[in-house]
């Protein structure tokens, strides 16, 4: 088995994440070679070999060039794995390369079992193993899946280049909402999920926040319905943060949460659903009713 | 402008999931069946591109056996004008190669100038298959949407990245945009348009006569996660409960 890794480059920086790459690789005990479209003044450090395409020309979001790239580098590497992070630039590009090899996609990989992959479903509440029936594969790896590799050694680079013709423009990148809040800074953080039921109760959290000394947080679906701001949301399209308390009240645990949090030194969560995917890294959690329990607690704490 | 959606109907997220004896997916029966969530963003932007044009087509889509229909009359009762359901009392068993080539089967002669899909399923959330379909049909796709916007044959969307930050990205059409939530509010259905879109067409088409294509993925088993075991688990009265936390936040953390 030969995998080539794609990494990921954003505005002049290489992304953290593509050392997990790496680490699955290592994992895996593979041989592997890397991709990117980047800079040489921004490489991975990594030993082994990589396909380096320069952003300049081909453009960060171009997947039409970038798939002929890749292309070029899994046969360049005679690789017959190719493997992408499951983001935003992974679950775009990766289904492409899939089609053009005529390859199975194993898609949000969380672990290696036996000659197969496990992938989650029904938001995390179950696992599938899945094989490749293919003679090549493209996977995508979760978020935090793998431990990174360690950050050493330097690249072999091989310039790559292409004429493909652009299907689509990029305009630029925005910042969606300038931030109030810097939750990566809080000790204590008190998120809201949707298990908090109406807008009128993310109050309740908030005065939890302020009884611990903490800030507020809240789950997607609870920014998305417009009931907390986008700066407030903890999660893999919001902040990643690291409290020494995460009080989880009413979040069941998708996976683009608990990629957010998870590195919270103590995990509170509370929520009716005892087997709830939070309850998977929490260190506490109490079955109950958060709209009973918050203001339970905020008011001992008071008291 | 012709104007193609397509929805899956899945399972709600919170019921207590069974493995079926298959031991490859779950346990149909007993499940209270919706719109898969993404998708209706997709059905919504859909409708709105429609009433900005006022003259436009959009026929809603979706592959499986009959209960779909129920998901298919919700999405007309959006707007849509007509329904297909792909008929496949197997579309579980399917990957999301054959799944995505069924539809790029069934899109190809009809000339649709913009195709929605969700960026993903709740239940597989492989976030293949809009993409694969825009590639075997040749057309530019544009993934994860939060927001959309058409003007003279130009669709430009904001995608969501990782951390807060966005890109916006355009294309021509005919092109294939993948919803995510967030995009806008999806309607309910009115009364009325509940009760017209009764007589609205709704075309059945055998899997067979679209789908040629062998799994490229084997699904091997479907288990629980397995338990790590970490939580410790609190039940009981909330006064009891809120003195044992405030224990073990005194015990076990710096913050009280």
């Amino acid at each position: 088995m030969k995998a080539l890794l794609v990494g990921e480059y954003r505005e002049g920086k290489l992304l953290e994440p593509t050392y997990e790459l790496v680490g699955f690789a290592q994992k895996l005990g593979c041989e592997f070679e890397l991709f990117l479209v980047g800079t040489e003044a921004a490489l991975p450090q990594v030993n082994a070999k990589l396909y380096l395409a320069d952003v300049a020309t081909v453009g960060e979001y171009n997947p039409a060039l970038h798939k002929q790239l890749i292309l070029d580098a899994v046969d360049k590497a005679n690789a017959d794995t190719v493997v992408f992070l499951h983001s935003s630039s992974g679950w775009d590009l990766a289904p492409r390369v899939a089609l053009a090899l005529g390859a199975a996609q194993l898609s949000e990989v969380v672990e290696i079992k036996g000659d197969g992959y496990l992938l989650p479903a029904c938001n995390a509440k179950l696992r599938r193993t899945v094989k490749a029936a293919t003679g090549k594969s493209v996977i995508t790896l979760q978020a935090g899946a793998f431990m990174p590799a360690e950050q050493s050694g330097a690249p072999q680079v091989e310039k790559l280049t292409t004429s493909t013709p652009a299907q689509s423009e990029f305009l630029g990148y925005e910042q969606a909402e300038a931030g109030q809040v810097d939750l990566g800074k809080a000790e204590i953080i008190v998120s809201a999920g949707r298990g908090v039921g109406k807008p009128e109760n993310v109050a309740m959290i908030q005065a939890l926040a302020e009884a611990l000394g903490g800030e507020y947080g809240a789950s997607r679906p609870v920014v998305d319905a417009g009931w907390a701001p986008h700066d407030r949301q903890v999660g893999t399209t919001g902040q990643v943060v690291s409290p020494k308390l995460y009080v989880a009240c009413g979040i069941s645990g998708a996976i683009q949460h608990l990629a957010g949090m998870k590195k919270s030194e103590f995990i509170l969560a509370i929520n009716t659903d005892k087997d709830a995917p939070i309850g998977e890294v929490a260190d506490v959690l109490v079955v109950a009713d958060i709209k009973q329990f918050a203001p339970a607690l905020t008011a001992k704490l008071a008291g | 402008m012709n104007i193609l959606v397509c929805i899956k109907q899945v399972p709600d997220m919170e019921s207590r999931f069974k493995v079926a004896a298959s031991g490859t997916w779950f346990e149909e029966s007993d499940l209270a069946w919706r719109i898969n969530e993404y998708d209706e963003f997709a059905v919504e932007q859909a409708v709105k591109l429609k009433e900005q044009l006022g003259d436009a087509d959009l026929t809603v889509l979706s592959i499986g056996p009959a209960r779909v229909k129920e998901a298919l009359k919700k999405a007309l009762a959006m707007g849509c004008e007509r329904a297909v359901n792909i008929v496949d009392p197997a579309a579980a068993e399917k990957d999301s190669f054959q799944i995505a080539s069924s539809i790029a089967a069934f899109a190809k002669d009809k000339s649709f100038d913009v195709i929605f899909t969700g960026m993903q399923s709740q239940d597989r959330g492989s976030g293949q298959v809009g993409v694969l379909v825009a590639e075997l049909l040749g057309i530019p796709v544009l993934t994860t949407a939060v927001e959309f916007e058409y003007t003279d044959g130009s669709i430009t969307v904001r995608r969501e990245l990782e951390g807060g930050l966005r890109a916006a990205v355009k294309a021509s059409t005919p092109a294939l945009v993948t919803c995510q939530l967030g995009l806008n509010t999806p309607r309910y259905p009115t009364l009325p348009n509940i009760m017209k879109a009764k007589k609205k067409e709704l075309l059945e088409i055998p899997i067979g006569e679209l789908l040629k294509d062998e799994a490229r993925l084997t699904t091997l088993a479907l288990a629980y996660p397995e338990k790590k075991g970490s939580a410790l688990v609190l039940e009981g009265e909330i006064g009891e409960l809120v003195d044992k936390v405030i224990g073990i936040l005194k015990e076990k953390t710096s913050v009280l």
